[in-house]
Parts: C-alpha cells; sequence; structure tokens
C-alpha cells in the first residue's frame, strides 16, 4: 500500500487510543464464549487419535477389526482415508496430521476413531493393535547434523545446502553485507561463544478442539479454534480431496494460540471420521497430545561472533543458526539469522542458518518464531563485551542502533523505526537507575521483528438506525474487535458502541490470511478503516444526490455529511441516521469494503529490563522488577498493547528459566504435562511495567505497528544477562532452570 | 456398558439430577452432560485451574472431582457468579481492566479469586499471586489479573 494513498496522516483522534470495554467481555467473565469444545451438535460422536509410542518406527500393521466390533464405534480412519497425490507443504501437513508407514516422533497420529461417546471411544481405542518396528532415533539439533545420524527423510534437501553436509540439513539461509573479516580485524576485542536453547511450547491453555461434518457429497461444515480458518478451509480440502469452497469454516473463540493455532491438526481427522459415518464428530486433544504433538519452537544451536572497539562500536558480527522443526522441513533458521543482529546498524555482518531435521513434532510458530533465541545469543555476546570493556550496555546499544535510513543487516533499509526511542526511554526509566542488593543483577535486551501484512478482507455494513457491522477475518486473538471498532469509529464519527465487530466465516467473507505476524490490527486495521471510508464516501455521494451537489463537493466529519464551503451551498449538515434511514429509497444498502494485501507493515523493536536475583544454594532465580519498552506505533487501545507486551515478556520468562521440552534416551517426550513443562505461574512473578512509545508507522493511516510478537524477542536474553551477572557465571544454555545454574556454578568454583 | 450413578446435586442454586459412568468426572458432567460449558478443560489433570468451580464453598479442580461425588453438594461455576444481568464487581473489573486476553482461564480465575475474596477480603497481593497460582493464564503475565482483584477487594471493602 502506498503511503500517498492516504489522506493526510491524523494526529489527534477521538477513538483510537482510548481503553472502551472489550465487546466480548461480557460473554468471557460469565461463561457464555463459546470456544472450541463448547460446540455439540444433533447425533454428534466423539473421536480419539491413537498415537505413536515410539520416536522413529515403520509402522507395520494397524489392526481395527476388534475396535471395529466395539460398541458404539461409527469410524476408524488410517492414513488411507485421506488424499494421495498431494506434495509441497500439503503433502507435509498430511504427513503430520496423519503418518504414512513411518511414525516420525513420539506422539504422532496413526490411527483415529469415533464412537457415539467419548468412554466408548476411548475404550474402543485400546482395542486396535498396532506393530511397529523401531528404527534409530535423534532429537538433538547437533546430534542430527552429526556424521552417522540417522536420516529422517532421505533427499529432503531442497538445493540449498552447501555440498558434504548430513541429508537432515535441509535448507540453508545466508545474508548479510560487508566484509565481516576486514571488521573483526578493527576490533580491539573479539568475542565467539556458542549457545543453545531448548523447544518450548506456546502453552495456550485451551486445547485444539473442532466439531466438523462432512457429508458423502464432500459439502461439509467445521467449527474449530483456530488462528486463521481460510487456511484450516484450504487445508482440511486438500487433505480430504474435495474443493476447497465445499468447506465452511466458522472460528470459534480462541482461548490464547500465540501461533500454535496458525497449523492444522486435527480438522482433517474429525472430517474424515464425520465423511465415514456420515455424523457430526467431535475431536478435543487432550493436554498431553498438545504437548506431544502440537506446536512446539525449534531447538536452536548458535555460534555467535562480533567485534568492538573500545569505545562500543560495533565493527563486525557473525551468526550462524541451527534450528530443527522436527521430522518437517521448516525450522524458522532464515528468521534467527535476518533477526540476529537487525538491532544495529553494522558495515560488516554476516549470518547463516541450517534447517535439521529431527525426531520431534512439526515445529509451529511461536511470537516472533526464530528471534527470540538469536537475540539471546547475540545480546548476551554483547552484554559480556560491555562487562569486559566496562561500557554501559543500553548506551552502547544506543551508539550502534539502527535508525530510519539504515541498512538492515537482513537487506533493505529501514523506513521510519523507533529503536533509539525505546533505548532512551529505557535510559531515562527509573528501573535503570535504580539500585540493585547484593546478590542481584540487571539485564538489558533489544529485540526485533519484521511484523506482516497479508491478505486481507473487510466488511462494514450500516445498518437503517446509523450503525455499523464488521465482518473482520482474522479470529480475535487479544481484543482486535475493540480496536477494529474504534478505526471505524474514528472514521464514520459515531460513538464505539455503535459499532459491532464479528469474526465472519469463510463464506460470508473474502480470503483472509491467518492471524499471525502481528498483523491483525496493522492490516484487518487498515482494511477496516477503508473499508469504513468506502462507506463514507457512498454517504456523502447520497447526501450529495439529495443536495444536487458534486460528491466532491461534500466531505465528511465527526458523523456528518456537509458541504465543503460555501461555494458549494448553503446545506444542513446530514447526519448518518438521515442517510442512512432513507438508503433504501436513494439508491439501496451502503457498504464499505476493502481487499488488498497490504505491505507496509512497519518492523518494530523493544527494549527489555530486567533485574533478578539469583539463590546460589538452590540455583532458583527470582524475577525482581521487569520493564518493557516497545514501539507501538499508534497504540489502539493501549491496555491491550499493555497486555500484549505483558504477556510477551512472561512468556518469555518462562523460555528462559524453566521450559523447555525433556526427551528421554528413547526418544520420548518426558514432560508432556503442565505440572513438568512448567509455565510461569502468578507467585513467581512481579508486576510487568510496560511503556509504549509512538513512532508512527508511514505505511497505516493511523501509524499501527503490531506489537503481538516482539514483545518476546528481548526477554530470553535480558533475562539471561540478569541471570549471568547475579550469579557471576555466563548461563550460555536455556532455560536457565536451577539444576543448569547450579552446575555453571559449580563449573566456576571448580575453575 | 458400564453401570450408571444417578446423583442429585445442587448447581449454582439450582436442583440437577443426571446419571453419570463411575469415570466421569465433575467436570465432564457440567459441561456434557448438563451443558455448562463455562469450566474448561485445559489439562484434565489438575495443574491449570481452568476447571476451577466450588463445592459446599471449597475451591476444586473440576476435573480432578468425579461426578458420583456430587450427590448432596452444592456446586458453584463461572455461570452462577453473576447476579442475573447484574454482574459481580471481579467480572465488571476484570473487563476494565483487560485482566483477561484470550478468556479461556478468566472462569477459574473469577471463581478462584471470588473464593479468596469470601475468605480473606484484605489479601495482600502476594496472597493473591499464592492463591491464583494454580490458575494458569498464558496470556496476561498475570499483572492485569492481580491488580483486578487487589482493586475489587477494595472496592468491596469499602461498599461493605
Ligand atoms: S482442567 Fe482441571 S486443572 Fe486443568
Ligand atoms: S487470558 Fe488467555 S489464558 Fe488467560
Amino acid at each position: 500500500m502506498a503511503r500517498d494513498e492516504f489522506e493526510a496522516e491524523r494526529t489527534t483522534y477521538n477513538f483510537v487510543g482510548t481503553r472502551p470495554d472489550r465487546p466480548d467481555g461480557i460473554d468471557k467473565v460469565t461463561g457464555r464464549a463459546r470456544f472450541g469444545a463448547d460446540m455439540t451438535a444433533p447425533g454428534m460422536l466423539h473421536a480419539v487419535i491413537l498415537r505413536s509410542p515410539h520416536a522413529h518406527a515403520k509402522i507395520v500393521k494397524i489392526d481395527t477389526s476388534k475396535a471395529e466390533a466395539a460398541p458404539g464405534v461409527k469410524a476408524i480412519v488410517t492414513r488411507a482415508d485421506f488424499a494421495d497425490g498431494l506434495d509441497g507443504e500439503n503433502w507435509n501437513i498430511l504427513e503430520n496430521v496423519m503418518a504414512g508407514d513411518t511414525a516420525l516422533y513420539d506422539g504422532h497420529a496413526v490411527c483415529a476413531l469415533a464412537a457415539t461417546s467419548m468412554l466408548e471411544a476411548r475404550d474402543a481405542a485400546k482395542l486396535v493393535e498396532i506393530e511397529y518396528e523401531r528404527i534409530p532415533h535423534v532429537t538433538d539439533v547437533d546430534k542430527a547434523m552429526a556424521p552417522g545420524a540417522p536420516v529422517i527423510r532421505e533427499g529432503a534437501d531442497d538445493g540449498s545446502v552447501p555440498a558434504g553436509m548430513h541429508p537432515n540439513v535441509v535448507r540453508y539461509h545466508e545474508s548479510g553485507h560487508g566484509d565481516v573479516e576486514a571488521g573483526f580485524a578493527k576490533a580491539d576485542l573479539v568475542l565467539e561463544e556458542t549457545f543453545k536453547t531448548e523447544a518450548t511450547h506456546q502453552g495456550y491453555i485451551e486445547p485444539h478442539a473442532c466439531l466438523g461434518h462432512m457429508g458423502t457429497d464432500g459439502k461439509g461444515e467445521l467449527w474449530c479454534c483456530t488462528q486463521g480458518h481460510w487456511n484450516v478451509q484450504k487445508v482440511c480440502a486438500a487433505l480430504l480431496g474435495t474443493e476447497t469452497s465445499a468447506l465452511r469454516v466458522t472460528a470459534s473463540e480462541i482461548g490464547g494460540g500465540f501461533g500454535g493455532k496458525t497449523a492444522v491438526f486435527i480438522e482433517p481427522v474429525a472430517l474424515a471420521l464425520s465423511r465415514k459415518a456420515n455424523r457430526p464428530v467431535k475431536l478435543v486433544m487432550p493436554r498431553a497430545d498438545v504437548f506431544r504433538a502440537t506446536g512446539p519452537t525449534s531447538p536452536a544451536s548458535m555460534d555467535i561472533k562480533i567485534g568492538m572497539t573500545k569505545d562500543g562500536t560495533i565493527t563486525a558480527a557473525k551468526g550462524v543458526f541451527r534450528l530443527s522443526g522436527g521430522a518437517f522441513p521448516e525450522a524458522p533458521m532464515e528468521f534467527s539469522a535476518m533477526c540476529a543482529f537487525a538491532c544495529y546498524d553494522l558495515e560488516n555482518v554476516l549470518q547463516m542458518g541450517y534447517d535439521v531435521m529431527s525426531n520431534r513434532p512439526k515445529q509451529a510458530a511461536y511470537r516472533a518464531p526464530g528471534a527470540p533465541m538469536a537475540a539471546f545469543a547475540v545480546e548476551s555476546v554483547l552484554d559480556e563485551m560491555c562487562n569486559q570493556l566496562g561500557l554501559d550496555p543500553l548506551e552502547v546499544r544506543l551508539k550502534n542502533a539502527a535508525k530510519t535510513g539504515s541498512k538492515a543487516s537482513y537487506g533493505p533499509r529501514f523506513d521510519q523505526i523507533g529503536l533509539v526511542e525505546t533505548l532512551e526511554a529505557a535510559i531515562n526509566h527509573p528501573h535503570y537507575k535504580a539500585p540493585l542488593a547484593e546478590g542481584q543483577g540487571r539485564g538489558v535486551a533489544c529485540g526485533f521483528w519484521f511484523n506482516h501484512g497479508g491478505e486481507t478482507s473487510v466488511s462494514l455494513m450500516l445498518s437503517e438506525d446509523g450503525t455499523a457491522q464488521i465482518a473482520v477475518g482474522t479470529p480475535d486473538i487479544g481484543g482486535s474487535r475493540a480496536s477494529m471498532a474504534l478505526m471505524a469509529a474514528e472514521v464514520l464519527g459515531i460513538p464505539y458502541e455503535n459499532i459491532r465487530c464479528v469474526i465472519a466465516d469463510t463464506s460470508s467473507l473474502g480470503y483472509n490470511e491467518i492471524s499471525h505476524g502481528s498483523r491483525v490490527t496493522y492490516a484487518s486495521g487498515l482494511a477496516t478503516i477503508k473499508a469504513a471510508k468506502d462507506a463514507v464516501n457512498r454517504m456523502c455521494q447520497r447526501a450529495a444526490a439529495k443536495w444536487g451537489i458534486d460528491p466532491d463537493a461534500v466531505y465528511w466529519e465527526d458523523g456528518y455529511a456537509k458541504p465543503s464551503g460555501p461555494n458549494a451551498g448553503e446545506f444542513d449538515p446530514m447526519h448518518i441516521t438521515e442517510i442512512t434511514a432513507n438508503m433504501g429509497a436513494t439508491g439501496g444498502p451502503i457498504n464499505g469494503h476493502f481487499e488488498a494485501t497490504p505491505e507496509g507493515a512497519g518492523v518494530s523493536f523493544g527494549t527489555h529490563i530486567v533485574d533478578a536475583e539469583v539463590d546460589p544454594e538452590t540455583g532458583h532465580t527470582k524475577i525482581l522488577r521487569y520493564t518493557v519498552v516497545q514501539d507501538a506505533g499508534k497504540a489502539v487501545h493501549p491496555t491491550y498493547v499493555e497486555g500484549q507486551y505483558q504477556g510477551g515478556a512472561v512468556q518469555g520468562i518462562g523460555w528462559a528459566l524453566n521450559e523447555e521440552y525433556i526427551y528421554g534416551e528413547d526418544g520420548s517426550l518426558q514432560n508432556a504435562l503442565f505440572l513438568d513443562y512448567r509455565v510461569p505461574v502468578a507467585s513467581d512473578l512481579p508486576m510487568i511495567d510496560t511503556v509504549i512509545v509512538e513512532v508512527p508507522n508511514p505505511g497505516h493511516p493511523f501509524g499501527v505497528r503490531g506489537v503481538g510478537e516482539t514483545g518476546i524477542v528481548p526477554p530470553l536474553a535480558a533475562i539471561a544477562n540478569a541471570v549471568s551477572n547475579a550469579a557471576g557465571v555466563r548461563m550460555r544454555q536455556l532455560p536457565a532452570s536451577p539444576p543448569r545454574i547450579l552446575a555453571a556454578l559449580k563449573d566456576r568454583d571448580a575453575g | 456398558m458400564s453401570k450408571k450413578f444417578h446423583v442429585s446435586t445442587t448447581v449454582n442454586g439450582d436442583p440437577v439430577e443426571f446419571l453419570c459412568d463411575s469415570r466421569e468426572t465433575v467436570l465432564d458432567v457440567l459441561r456434557d452432560r448438563l451443558s455448562l460449558t463455562g469450566a474448561k478443560e485445559g489439562c484434565g489433570t489438575g495443574d491449570c485451574g481452568a476447571c476451577s468451580i466450588t463445592v459446599d464453598d471449597r475451591l476444586v479442580c473440576a476435573c480432578l472431582m468425579l461426578g458420583a461425588e456430587a450427590e448432596g453438594k452444592s456446586i458453584e461455576t463461572v455461570e452462577g457468579i453473576a447476579a442475573g444481568e447484574d454482574l459481580h464487581p471481579l467480572q465488571k473489573r476484570f473487563i476494565e481492566y483487560a485482566a483477561l486476553q484470550c478468556g479461556i482461564c478468566t472462569p477459574g480465575i473469577l471463581v478462584a479469586a471470588k473464593n479468596l475474596l469470601e475468605k480473606h477480603p484484605d489479601p495482600t497481593e502476594e496472597q493473591v499471586r499464592y492463591w491464583l497460582a494454580g490458575n494458569l493464564c498464558r496470556c496476561t503475565g498475570y499483572d492485569k489479573i492481580i491488580r483486578a482483584v487487589m482493586d475489587t477487594a477494595a472496592e468491596m471493602r469499602e461498599a461493605s
């Protein structure tokens, strides 16, 4: 979207920037809101999925005869019940949704059945006989690319991988500019370190759930919790071998996603069972399945080398990022590489990424996929260099900060950006000046995320009473219906309460990309503004026709059509209700539409400050104080922006200190429940302070930048730095859980 | 087909009767037999608190109690918190403070917080944090939830 397409940029607002109650608030505090598992249908069956207990095994035989004869069982499906002849990502998704001849990870789906009750389905599942032949497995990213590692999928290399690498390395990325060796030669201090992070899960509290019905004619209806129901529609149609338009998908309220509900896991299975049984099928994932078979991030192994002069100028930076996206070629290693040094204006930078397959579940996005681990590695090295050179870590970041016009480490030149402003706000924040006690440490870090636009359609419908409905296609994962209504109110000049925003189903609106890439407030917001302007233009035309003047001589202000000046004629302003009350007689219904793929998402930066205390006896870390500073461009609903910052920071705290996928020697996941996969709880945490910086995004009419993802980029690094400074020993592997901290302290004491 | 239990109990003040299998939890019964889907199943193992209800005023995880054990008890769920159209002060504050993002944890947190304020009308921040430590929220980082509970407590003390 070219920015000159927009009228003069607004700087004052009546609605945008206020904090009204959200339209779905009452439903959500009274238990009325309907999430994925809250839906039922007449004649509904309940389904369970059987999963491989092995990390890597040939599926020799699946005998369903006893289960088929069990009471209440109506359908059983295996891979044979899905489309064949798929390729590309559809094939990968199918391969993950239902195993072919090989189970590729602990928890991989191999068979599913539906019965008239949940208890009958569970009982019958025990009667399915599956014979496996175990084959060697590998779950560690470094081991998976070492000579002799078992090969996950022969020939999966996309052609980009340098010669001589293990076949599990399937994609390679390289980017940068300048001459890093020349840069290192100019440095007073060059530091090179290796880092590791474990896989984590998005940890949404709502397990994946759906209710699907597909008739034998291939026509279907699906209700599910997802971040993107058009994508579900497309993928399910492909996996079932039916036309996309034959399936109508409605998005339920969604109980958290964070990227993990951008992927399709169970919906095609429910539909395949339903098609076979010719009855609606409900499928809800047990929590252990959510951990074993959905979502995790990629474990990462990284080498960082940075050169710096005594005054803190970075002369060169180089990074190598090895990530595993599980048994599928898709680890976001290029995002790690591209984000790693994006905060800095560097003359010489080089970054390389390797995508490595292993016997883990198919990775899914989790807030700024790939960026948090890269930031951890890079910002840890910077912290160490500042310590060694006796420099202030925020001043050093400010000295090297990327600015408007800087050449980004990943290629383009930055448009208007706000990193410097977040750094200045952090330096001037009372937190940064507050004294620390003995045994406490402070860490800081910066973070970057691209943000995204994506395919977007919005319709805005006016009612005869002058109220408006907005149909958007991006599931509301953090209060976006309120933000859409605020932006529409701003354009229409009618009260926020007079606007109802709904998430339309796939048959009621044009295609919408998933709610991902921090794109909703930006892209659906932009489309809402443009759809509202479209409706306003139509209303101005109606007023012009009534007045008998040129439509160009009419403008819109605060809910009224007005003649644009004395030359246009003397007419009383015409209120929206006057226009809509008569719309049937003056030309028919008035709606506004907008469809596009906006491309001005506007990158986003944040700076975090954290104080931590480490107990040397137990290795336990307590977070004492936490401050998030982030550029929002323009905060449409500041309370929800704060919520995104706080939520991202706390997920980062979990990732930094506790959360990790723990695989046993046998390749099975050891901690597939919330008791052992410990996400932060209320008693672990302090309040999370937030500072919203607003450096407008030129690519959005109101200056909005996405805020959903950047908040999880700095915390791993900031906390690792705080812990390292508190404990006096550098933590190069996350999570910095008590056993790891104790081991690091012991190593230090042993010299 | 295994033998079913016939259970008579009270839910949100209303007498109810149901038949349930010996393996069904109170959460299964509420959601699948009584169509009260306010309590959520986040884990089924007592680790997330999304299914929090009170049984004779005691806060419990509905996923850890069998349906058959509900006989003669008085159960309260999120659906019973508001008095008709009138929201409880906690519910109002949760909306106003954006103490929910996705809202899946909200029913459990509201039930737990209400139970806390009934027992301890003047809690410290630490008390609130520990009381709610069994209720996972993945979206908010708890900040706005804790503030909402603390400020509702103050408001309710003033009102009483
Ligand atoms: S569902 Fe009961 S505690 Fe999680
Ligand atoms: S608001 Fe989403 S889990 Fe709490």
